[in-house]
């Protein structure tokens, strides 16, 4: 367990090491947030007129939206790293030394997890700036970040999984942009449940990025806390089971070199 | 197996996804304290076998021990006493070389203190310490090739594998790669395993050797004795036309030992070379077969690996940089 940690800790530090030598990237992926909050949040902003919305205005209710999709695709582009370093022969040579086996993906998802947690802080301060300010105070602002990293941390698991498997980019990028966009349509993020359509009522129900949605409107509203953290029991559950299933895919990759 | 084997590798097969057999039943030993070279063209299995011995893969059936472990059921352990050098740099791009190190100085399980000497140490001792703290990006191919050799040594294991250290590199380079190997042999107590396509690489550098080709070690020896055990001189005839012909002629030469036609030509394996070459040139020129060219030579590798395998070594390969 000690070397599992300590070594965990030491990818980490390489992966936000490279991050950090390249902030670029980390403006670049704030783009997005920016632009759904401002056009879409001002494009859109009659839509909270429709049934169902508990928000005064529509920004307030896209605002934690925008924070968990930001989170899904931060989260569905991990596994990209994990491929450039089967490529160039990294994943090799690490490989070849003792280093606990499961911190080759546990530090890419701590990296993704402190990512998201930044990126998130940085959405909250825009959509404040905006309009929209966290009702729920300090606790629901934290609760907001938990339900962003456990639905991230989630999916990024699986990204690192899906990136063992496929070992091909185009086969991430694929992947990513089948599911990316309708995974965040079969939610909340942008319509309340009530107007929309029932089948779409349904499978959300089912959708982990649903639960964080719900979870981080709840908890900036400052209301159903309870169901707040059952919402982020339930995306733990899903973090353990992608944890399992990425695992599942390293061993495969193993015995397939 | 003796305990004095480094490396011990006994009937390794493995077969490709595709079906075909990497390797077909590979053995060799690997003394302690000795460079031994694995030499063979491309798709002969060198690399295969060792990304079996570094534990990167596991073998369909045989069994290979490195330092007395067994690699499928100790490779925890093999790993904290193999030096892995991969054909693929492995390192990371983005971190300086110093950071390279460190991280896997601290992966091999070099004591937390002991690390920024160690780094410096061997920084210093592959010629990288002014370029140090520089990204890997920005090094030349030859000194990603000495970060790579560095990071291999940066515990101090008593085994380096090597995977084709100087392939891809420039004449230049590559001598001066030879130059480090030939060093580290001479100042560190170390068993190295080298594989390479290079038939002048493994000449140069291995204390023994093994040829390998289509999965299967075809001769094992050192340097000097596998050339003696082709005995005398070479000659290489270049013909045009008809070498199977010319070849059949000179078997029943006088004071020819063997003969072997390929593409070019023939090669004649003759007790003195000097005297026996008026012999066979009037020999062809009486069956009308004309000679473009000759050469003699004391038996090279190239002559053993033909000798074994019944192919030139430069027939199956480019040995094009």
């Amino acid at each position: 367990m000690q070397t599992f940690v300590a070594d965990t800790n030491q990818l980490l530090i390489r992966h936000l090491r490279t991050t950090l030598r390249l902030p670029i990237w980390i403006a670049v992926t704030l783009v997005q947030p920016v632009i759904w909050l401002t056009l879409f949040g001002q494009l859109f902003r009659n839509v909270v007129e429709l049934p169902g919305f508990s928000t005064g205005t529509y920004i307030e209710f896209l605002t934690p939206g925008v924070v968990v999709m930001t989170s899904l695709f931060s989260a569905i582009w991990s596994g990209m790293g994990m491929i450039e370093d089967l490529k160039e022969g990294v994943l090799d040579r690490l490989l070849t030394t003792p280093l606990h086996r499961a911190s080759l993906i546990a530090a890419r998802v701590a990296h993704t997890s402190i990512t998201i947690a930044v990126q998130s802080v940085l959405i909250l301060l825009l959509g404040w700036m905006l309009g929209a300010g966290v009702a729920g105070g300090v606790g629901g602002f934290l609760l907001i970040l938990l339900a962003a990293v456990l639905l991230g941390a989630g999916i990024a698991a699986l990204s690192n999984g899906l990136a063992l498997i496929a070992r091909r980019e185009e086969t991430l990028i694929a992947v990513a942009n089948f599911f990316g966009m309708p995974l965040v349509f079969l939610s909340t993020a942008f319509m309340a449940a009530e107007s929309m359509p029932q089948w779409i009522r349904t499978l959300s129900k089912g959708n982990p990025v649903n639960w964080a949605v719900d979870a981080s409107r709840q908890a900036m509203q400052g209301v159903a806390i309870g169901d707040v953290w059952m919402k982020c029991g339930l995306l733990a559950v899903f973090l353990i089971l992608a944890g399992w299933v990425a695992t599942q895919a390293f061993t495969m990759y193993r015995k397939t070199v | 197996m003796t305990q004095e084997d480094a490396v011990h590798v006994e009937n390794l097969t493995k077969a490709y996804p595709g079906g075909d057999q990497a390797l077909a039943g590979v053995t060799f030993s690997i003394r302690r304290g000795e460079i031994f070279g694995l030499l063979g063209p491309n798709g002969a299995g060198k690399s295969t076998t060792v990304r079996i011995l570094a534990t990167l893969t596991h073998p369909d059936g045989g069994t290979a021990r490195v330092d007395g472990l067994d690699v499928l059921r100790q490779g925890h352990d093999v790993r904290l006493r193999i030096g892995y050098v991969a054909q693929a740099s492995g390192t990371d791009r983005y971190a300086t070389g110093r950071e390279n190190l460190s991280l896997q100085a601290h992966l091999k399980r070099v004591p937390r203190r002991e690390i920024p000497a160690k780094v410096n140490e061997l920084l210093e001792w592959v010629g990288l310490s002014d370029a140090a703290d520089r990204m890997v990006d920005k090094y030349s191919g030859g000194m990603k090739r000495r970060l790579d050799i560095a990071m291999g040594l940066v515990h101090d294991p008593p085994i380096l594998l090597l995977d084709e250290p100087t392939t891809g590199l420039d004449p230049e380079t590559r001598a001066a790669i030879w130059k480090d190997l030939a060093r580290l042999r001479r100042e560190r107590q170390l068993s190295v395993l080298l594989t390479t396509h290079y038939l002048e690489e493994a000449d140069r550098l291995s204390d023994r050797l093994a040829i390998v080709d289509h999965g299967r070690v075809v001769i094992e020896g050192t340097p000097r004795d596998l050339k003696a055990q082709i005995q005398g001189d070479v000659i290489t005839l270049e013909i045009d036309e008809n070498t199977s012909g010319a070849a059949d002629v000179l078997r029943r030469t006088d004071g020819v030992l063997d003969v072997i036609a390929d593409g070019k030509g023939v090669s004649v394996q003759v007790a003195q070379g000097a005297t026996a070459i008026p012999t066979l040139m009037s020999t062809l020129e009486r069956s009308g077969i004309a000679v473009r060219a000759v050469t003699l030579s004391g038996p090279t590798l190239d002559d053993v690996y033909l000798h074994h395998t019944g192919h030139r070594y430069s027939a199956d390969k480019s040995d094009a940089v």
